[in-house]
């Protein structure tokens, strides 16, 4: 299955960025997972923990604050004033 | 030592000692110029994220905003100017300051009361010592800008644009700093951020019917909300941090024109001194040889 790119950028920095199958966050309407070939989307997440399961099967838990994500061409970027890794 | 040479010492070792200080300021700022592009640098991804999303919403959906409403008939502009806490920088404060006079200028011109907000000491000393008004200040924080100060800013501007106009609210913000383009050039620009213009980043779909279609989570307008203050505040971030490496670059460049100016001085000095104790010792020989022909023909 094809990969997710996937970056996390806080307004002064990229906490992280890489390769993975799969991100979970929390949107203001629920839960959203996310896997490779989703339809483009823009969601506003809430108190957001963000869970990224690398390709290479590490998990990575990221917090970010008042923040959003967006989807297109398998690439998720998700950003946040204050984000940082858990 | 005669006097005339005791001048032009005390002229050099001044000279000396304010050379050391503008020295050391060279290279403090040459030092935070290069920390200053790094978090330029850093603030860029998010930075191009959030222009990315706003341009999604803009383009895959027709959702009428507030903040991208034009006033039909605008009456007040609210101008916000980037300057430092600190001059000893060349012309980067009043260059800036000019700008925004100009932009005034001509926001006067089509009938619109201007109204200032202020960033950095010398924009709100500029504004004391004319004793003029201004709507907000912040200071302290421009030779490191942070994100808090930059939400805080934004937070009031957009307060500003979306109360009433009667009820002392504006039509439009604008927003005057200075931008980083090499070390050697540091361009005032003014730029208008409220009401939104269309943003650049994603491609207009070439055929409406095949328009991919965008999930919004909850649904476009919430979307638009949220996004375009954080993209008004990721943009007044970006002009912080720009005109804080600005400032370390316009300082580095006036504290170098500074030492070289020092030691010309004590070169000039220098020489000045050593003449005048030539002088010295050849009026001394001559007064003695003029002393001792006299004596000897006596």
């Amino acid at each position: 299955m094809a990969d997710l790119t996937v970056n996390v950028v806080s307004a002064d920095e990229q906490v992280w960025s890489g390769q993975a199958s799969m991100v979970v966050a929390r949107t203001k309407v629920g839960e959203i997972g996310i896997l490779a070939g989703h339809q483009p989307l823009l969601g506003i997440l809430s108190a957001g923990e963000v869970r990224i399961t690398a390709t290479d099967g590490g998990r990575i838990t990221a917090n970010a604050e008042d923040g959003f994500i967006s989807v297109e061409n398998d690439t998720v970027t998700i950003a946040a004033r204050a984000a940082s890794l858990v | 030592m005669p006097a005339q040479v005791r001048v032009y010492r005390s002229r050099i070792r001044s000279a000396q000692t304010t050379k050391k200080i503008t020295r050391a300021m060279e290279l403090i700022s040459a030092s935070r110029i290069a920390k200053a592009q790094q978090r330029v640098a850093a603030s860029l991804p998010y930075a191009r994220a959030v222009t990315r999303a706003v341009s999604a919403v803009a383009t895959y959906s027709n959702v009428d905003h507030v903040l991208t409403r034009e006033a039909e008939n605008p009456k007040r502009a609210a101008i916000v100017i980037f300057t430092s806490d600190r001059g000893l920088a060349g012309a980067f404060n009043s260059n800036v300051l000019r700008k925004s006079e100009e932009l005034a200028e001509l926001l006067r011109d089509e009938g619109k009361e201007v109204v200032s907000f202020l960033v950095g000491r010398k924009a709100v000393g500029y504004y004391r010592f004319r004793r003029r008004e201004y709507i907000r200040d912040w200071v302290g924080g421009t030779d490191n800008p942070d994100a808090e100060t930059a939400h805080e800013i934004a937070d009031a501007v957009v307060e500003a644009f979306v109360q009433d106009t009667e009820q002392g609210g504006v039509d439009e913000i604008h927003i005057v700093y200075n931008r980083f383009v090499s070390m050697l050039t540091q361009t005032p620009e003014m730029l208008r951020l409220l009401p939104l213009e269309v943003v650049e980043g994603v491609d207009e779909p070439s055929d409406p019917k095949a328009l991919p279609l965008y999930e919004f989570e909850p649904d476009d307008g919430s979307v638009l909300d949220e996004l375009l203050p954080v993209y008004i505040e990721s943009r007044i971030y970006a002009a912080m941090l720009e005109s804080a490496a600005s400032k370390h670059a316009a300082t580095q460049r006036a504290m170098k024109a500074a030492s070289d100016n020092a030691d010309k001085l004590i070169r000039e000095y220098t020489r000045l001194a050593n003449n005048a104790r030539q002088q010295e010792i050849t009026q001394q020989i001559s007064e003695i040889v003029g002393g001792a022909d006299a004596l000897s023909s006596s």
